[in-house]
This record gives C-alpha cells, sequence and structure tokens, in this order.
C-alpha cells in the first residue's frame, strides 16, 4: 500500500477526543416526519413516519450495517445524520458534542461524509474528477495547488492513475470508476465517519467486489468508521461489523454481526433473511417468507408494526409497542416475544427480583 | 431435440446504427430452449442480454441491424411483417419488464389495459375480456381482485404492479414468457413472492420462459438451465446445478468465486480485474482475455466457439476444450 499522508493534510486539529470507548456518533430519540401534499386543507393532515424515533450508536473503527425494505427510513436515517435533513426532534451526538450545538456544522461535515447510490447525479457534470474532489478542501481554505495535489494523491489511492484520470469528466468514466471518484471525494476532507448509501448497489457484481475490497482497504488504512447502507444482507454479512434492522421507521432488531444472522429474534429480522434467494438449486425456496408489500408508513398500524405480516401475531400485538430492548449482551430486539411478561404467549416468563 | 424447440435462435447478432459507431450488442448467440423450459441469461449491464431477448420481440428501434435466425413456436420471427408482428406479439411471446412503471400506461385503469390487449387479440367483447382480466388477478394472487382492477398504476404497490404485468402478460395464453429482470427492482421480501409466482405459473401453464437477470441467486431459484453472456457472447450454458456447482469458463468462475457468500472469515473478496470492453472497440479473440488469469496467445487472436463439453453444457473457451 502506497502512504500519501506524509503530512497533516490541514491546519485545523481534528480527530480523537472522547477516547475508544465512546461511541463516534450516537442517535438519541430521532424523528422526521415528512407532510402530505394535497392533505390537511378540509382534509385530516397527514404524514410520512419516515424515521419515528430511532436510537442507535456506531461505535469508533466499526462498520454498521443498516438493512431493510424500501420505505423503511434507512436512506432518511442517513441523511437525518448527515444534517442534509433537520430531524423534527432528537439529536445527534458526535464523539459526545452536539451536532450544531457544541460542534459547530462546519466542523462536522469535515468528519462525516457521504457516499451516494447514484454515482453520475452526486457528481457535478461540469467539473472535471480532479476539481470535483479538491472542491471541499477549497471550500474550507485549502490552496487550490494543495488541494490539487491531494486530489491526484486520492485517486492514485483509490485506484484510478491521475495522469490518466484526473482531467475527465463524469460522463467519461464507467459506473464503477465514477463511485471511486465519489470515494476519493469522500475521503478528501479526511472524516473519520463515512456514510455509504447503496453505494454499491448499482454497481455489477464484478465490479462491486473491487470497490467493496477497496472500502475494506481504506478502512484499514485510513481508521475509518462506515454506516453502510444496503437491501444486499449478503454484502452486509461480508462488510459489517453490526447490522441494524429497520421496519418502517423504527429499528426492528440491533446486534453483532452474527447475533442478527445466526439467532436472529426479531420475526421480521428471520423473514428478510429467508427472503434472499438460494445458491442452491436443489433447495428452492417452496414458500414466500413474507406475503404482501411494506405497509405504507403514512399510516403506520398500531401497536408493533410488523404485526400485520407477522406469523406470530397475536391480539396483543395490536395494542402495544414494543420497546427495544436488549436480549443478549450483543443484540436488542423490538419484540415482545422478548418482552418478560408482555402477555404474549410465546413471551419468556417474568422473574420475580 | 432441435426439431422440438419453442425458442430457436441461430447465430443472432444486433448492431445497434446509432452514435458515431455502429455497436454490436449481440454478437452470433445461440440459443434454444425446450417447451416448458425455464432459460436464465446471466450476465453483467452490456453483455447482451436483454438485448438479445429484445430482438425475439423485434423490439428494437429502427436501423437496428437484426442478422442470423430466430424461430418461436415455430413462426420466423425475422420475417415477420409489421402486421404479424403485432399478432404476434402478446398471443404468442410476451414480455415482463424490470420497471412495470414505465411499462404501463398511467392514464388508464389496469383493468382496462388487461381487457385492450385481450379484445386486441380475440376481439371478444368487453365484458367477456373483463371477466377474464378479473380471472387473472385472482391467479396471479392480488389481494381484493374487483377493486385492483380499477386502479391506475401510480395507486398500486411495486409488487402489485408486477403482478399485474405478470397478468397481462398471459392475458392471451401465450406460449413464451420473455422476463427482463422482473425482480431487480424489487424488495427482497417482494422478489422471491414473484419469484415463486413466475415459477407456478410457468409449471402451471407449460411455458417456456427466458429470464434475464444479473444476480445468480436469481436464477437459481427459478431456472432449469443458465447461459451466461459475457460482451456479447455467450460464453458458457448448462444445467443450472452444473453452471453454479462446477463453473468451466474463467468468467463464470470468477463471477462465482467473487460471490461475498463465499467470504465468511476472509477480509478480502477474490475478484475478476478490469471491466468489461468497450462494445465498439472489442478485443480481438476473446473478448474475456485481457481479465482472465488463464490466458494464453491463442486467446488474444482466436474467438472461441460455444463447443459441448462432458454432460448438458457448453463452453466457450480454448482453456476449457
Amino acid at each position: 500500500m502506497i502512504s500519501i499522508v506524509e503530512e497533516p493534510a490541514y491546519d485545523l486539529p481534528v480527530g480523537e477526543r472522547g477516547g475508544p470507548a465512546q461511541p463516534l456518533i450516537s442517535a438519541r430519540g430521532l424523528i422526521k416526519h415528512f407532510p402530505v401534499k394535497g392533505s390537511g386543507f378540509m382534509k385530516p393532515k397527514k404524514v410520512v413516519r419516515a424515521v419515528d424515533g430511532v436510537d442507535f450508536d456506531i461505535f469508533k473503527g466499526e462498520t454498521l450495517g443498516v438493512v431493510g425494505e424500501s420505505g423503511c427510513g434507512k436512506s432518511t436515517t442517513a441523511r437525518l445524520l448527515m444534517q442534509l435533513i433537520l430531524p423534527d426532534r432528537g439529536d445527534i451526538l458526535f464523539d459526545g458534542e452536539t451536532v450544531g450545538g457544541a460542534l459547530p456544522l462546519s466542523d462536522y461535515r469535515r468528519q462525516v461524509q457521504m457516499v451516494f447510490q447514484d454515482s453520475y447525479a452526486s457528481l457535478n457534470p461540469r467539473l472535471t474528477i480532479e476539481e470535483s474532489i479538491a472542491f471541499a478542501p477549497r471550500v474550507h481554505g485549502i490552496a487550490a495547488s494543495r488541494a490539487i495535489a491531494r486530489a491526484h494523491d486520492l485517486l492514485h489511492r483509490v485506484g484510478l492513475e491521475p495522469s490518466r484520470f484526473a482531467g475527465r469528466y463524469p460522463h467519461e468514466l464507467s459506473g464503477g470508476q465514477r463511485q471511486r471518484v465519489n470515494i476519493a471525494r469522500a475521503l478528501a476532507l479526511e472524516p473519520r465517519l463515512i456514510i455509504l448509501d447503496e453505494a454499491v448497489s448499482a454497481l455489477d457484481k464484478s465490479v462491486e467486489a473491487q470497490v467493496l475490497n477497496l472500502l475494506l482497504d481504506l478502512k484499514r488504512d485510513f481508521g475509518l468508521t462506515y454506516l453502510f447502507i444496503s437491501h444486499d444482507l449478503n454484502v452486509v454479512r461480508f462488510m459489517c461489523d453490526r447490522v441494524m434492522v429497520m421496519y418502517l421507521g423504527k429499528v426492528a432488531e440491533i446486534g453483532s454481526r452474527d447475533a442478527i444472522f445466526e439467532n436472529s429474534r426479531h420475526p421480521y429480522s428471520a423473514a428478510l433473511l429467508a427472503s434472499m434467494p438460494k445458491m442452491d438449486p436443489a433447495e428452492r425456496t417452496s414458500e414466500p417468507p413474507l406475503s404482501g408489500d411494506p405497509p405504507n408508513p403514512i399510516d403506520p398500524p398500531p401497536g408493533c408494526r410488523f404485526h400485520t405480516r407477522c406469523s406470530f401475531a397475536e391480539s396483543i400485538c395490536s395494542e402495544n409497542l414494543p420497546p427495544l430492548a436488549s436480549v443478549s449482551e450483543s443484540q436488542s430486539a423490538a419484540c415482545l416475544m422478548s418482552v418478560p411478561g408482555s402477555r404474549h404467549s410465546r413471551a419468556p416468563a417474568l422473574m420475580e427480583a | 431435440m432441435q426439431t422440438a424447440a419453442m425458442i430457436d435462435i441461430r447465430n443472432l447478432s444486433v448492431t445497434f446504427n446509432r452514435g458515431r459507431k455502429p455497436v454490436k450488442a449481440v454478437n452470433g448467440v445461440s440459443l434454444s430452449v425446450q417447451p416448458g423450459e425455464v432459460v436464465a441469461l446471466l450476465g453483467e449491464s452490456g453483455s447482451g442480454k436483454s438485448v438479445t431477448m429484445r430482438s425475439l420481440l423485434r423490439l428494437h428501434p429502427k436501423g437496428t441491424t437484426i442478422e442470423g435466425s430466430m424461430t418461436v413456436a415455430g413462426r420466423d420471427v425475422t420475417g415477420l411483417t409489421a402486421k404479424d408482428l403485432g399478432a404476434f406479439r402478446g398471443a404468442v411471446a410476451s414480455m415482463v419488464f424490470q420497471e412495470p412503471r414505465l411499462a404501463l400506461d398511467p392514464v388508464y385503469t389496469l383493468g382496462r389495459q388487461i381487457e385492450e390487449t385481450i379484445m386486441r387479440h380475440e376481439g371478444i367483447s368487453r365484458s367477456q375480456a373483463a371477466a377474464r382480466a378479473l380471472a387473472l388477478f385472482q391467479k396471479v394472487k392480488i389481494p381484493s381482485p374487483e377493486r385492483r382492477l380499477q386502479n391506475y398504476p401510480h395507486e398500486m404497490s411495486g409488487g402489485m404492479l408486477q403482478r399485474s404485468m405478470i397478468a397481462m402478460a398471459l392475458a392471451c395464453n401465450p406460449k413464451v414468457l420473455l422476463a427482463d429482470e422482473p425482480t431487480t427492482a424489487l424488495d427482497a421480501t417482494v422478489q422471491i413472492q414473484i419469484l415463486l409466482l413466475i415459477r407456478d405459473l410457468q409449471k402451471e401453464y407449460g411455458l417456456s420462459v427466458i429470464f434475464v437477470t444479473h444476480d445468480i441467486g436469481v436464477a437459481a431459484e427459478v431456472a432449469d438451465r443458465i447461459a451466461v453472456m459475457y460482451a456479447g457472447r455467450i460464453v458458457e450454458e448448462g444445467n443450472v446445478a452444473d453452471i453454479i456447482r462446477s463453473p468451466r469458463h474463467p468468467y463464470t468462475k470468477g463471477l462465482l468465486g467473487a460471490r461475498v457468500e463465499l467470504a465468511h472469515g476472509r477480509d478480502r473478496l477474490i475478484t475478476i480485474p478490469g471491466a468489461p470492453p468497450d462494445l465498439a472497440a472489442m478485443p480481438p479473440g476473446c473478448a474475456f482475455a485481457p481479465r482472465c488469469a488463464q490466458v494464453s496467445d491463442l486467446c488474444r487472436t482466436e474467438v472461441p466457439a460455444l463447443m459441448p463439453i462432458g454432460g448438458a453444457g457448453s463452453v466457450a473457451c480454448v482453456q476449457c476444450a
């Protein structure tokens, strides 16, 4: 591996503050509701409950995967973390400091960067790729020549030879090459956290594998932390240390990779895992694990949001909203079956203290 | 065996003459599909899998050169007139597209669109066609079908729309169903429902199906045989279990080896280096040679033919012959 960082690239110090045990980023009670157009005038006001009370931590140096069906709030969560949209309620703490409070937004953005799914739409078509990569450092006050030199280093680092690629425009690159440029751009400010929102989903399988390897190398070499959003559970299993399963704006289950993939405690996680195509034609799926499409986040069902599709649902599930409760050291699930004394027939008995 | 094939493609080449250089998207593809057989065309973007399938309905823009021969249910597709094509599409072979939202007309209800298809082909009354549409919606397991037939496409979810597309494709009892990545835009939980629906309907009606996909797992769930395409050519073909358990062509091996499922406990994926070639500037010889680990001098000069190997498969690689 070629080291490109001989000197601290920027004069402003950023970096480790709270020690390794403190989560790098913590979301506390995030809520984001989007108003629905055409409602509210002479009609009841409706909102899309995109993210409806989400708490989680991302620890330093880990990769947290986020999975779930479309409309479950994965991307909204990412955009809230990035402060591209502001939460209706809730706080984001970055290494112990409230974003927008103790930690000004401009300092925060230098430490958190994002890579989007659509590699073409996220690059300015009128800028060459070296200009795109150098843009953010220049905004943060780096001299143009130094920013361009650093852009070349980064291009080299993501596997694009600067002498061939630096002067090209986004339309002259393939999808995989453009996604490498987006990754280089995200690295340009030396961030600590990178949010990857379906960053490899649009790539062909053989190119996807190359980009995943690149992401792992960069994580190791730059000491990065990733939030990795994907609908591909196989990729999440390969990339992530911990996994968060979302359903209709809420966290259904969160835990270590092994806990989620081998011992999931929420029926939705289990169904999601069982929905993956089997690679062995002798063991084809015979029954769909879930029927129907995900319900509409405009009018989520009362009680547990999953009870309309859950094969273990009982009447109690439509009345009580299960809290996200710890089920083991490395795993929390929001299911009444895991809550002692919840009046669900499969729940463990309440222990007397 | 070959005389009874439902779909028989011989040496098909498709060249698009738009832009500065003509682009040969499909380059000498031969494929036959038996009655009641499901064949998955597997490949990455630009490999020519969709172009091959669209040729079967002659859906290409004007000015596209099609060479070779294609026979579907005993009809020579290359020679059909515009009028014959109208009768052919939908009644003999029909297609399910990747994006139902783009394939369906937003200003008509789904019921009306399906009725129109049936009336156009069979000249029956609207009330008879409406009864058929209702039966189709029940067949594809759409809940409350009477109400759903009155819906416009924007009122339905992606999975329901794809079910409607399948109902419409089957409206006139075709013998051949062409599915162009029908589940790629869907969530995994919905994808598996649609795959099982296609599999059930295929068995019930004895359809011949060509299923285009880039996802090996999807192919393993639905297909009897898999044909792997790379840069406009079929590089390997065989029954699904053989391809997945013992791939022969270096590209198929690479594709299967790059799967993240295999990487447990390993910190890197095995990858195929490089990227697929530009179709307007193809390398001489084997198109995969620049990325192949087992490349020899012969590979760079000669295009390998698709040769039968032991068992039921064939492979286009000089190393495997």
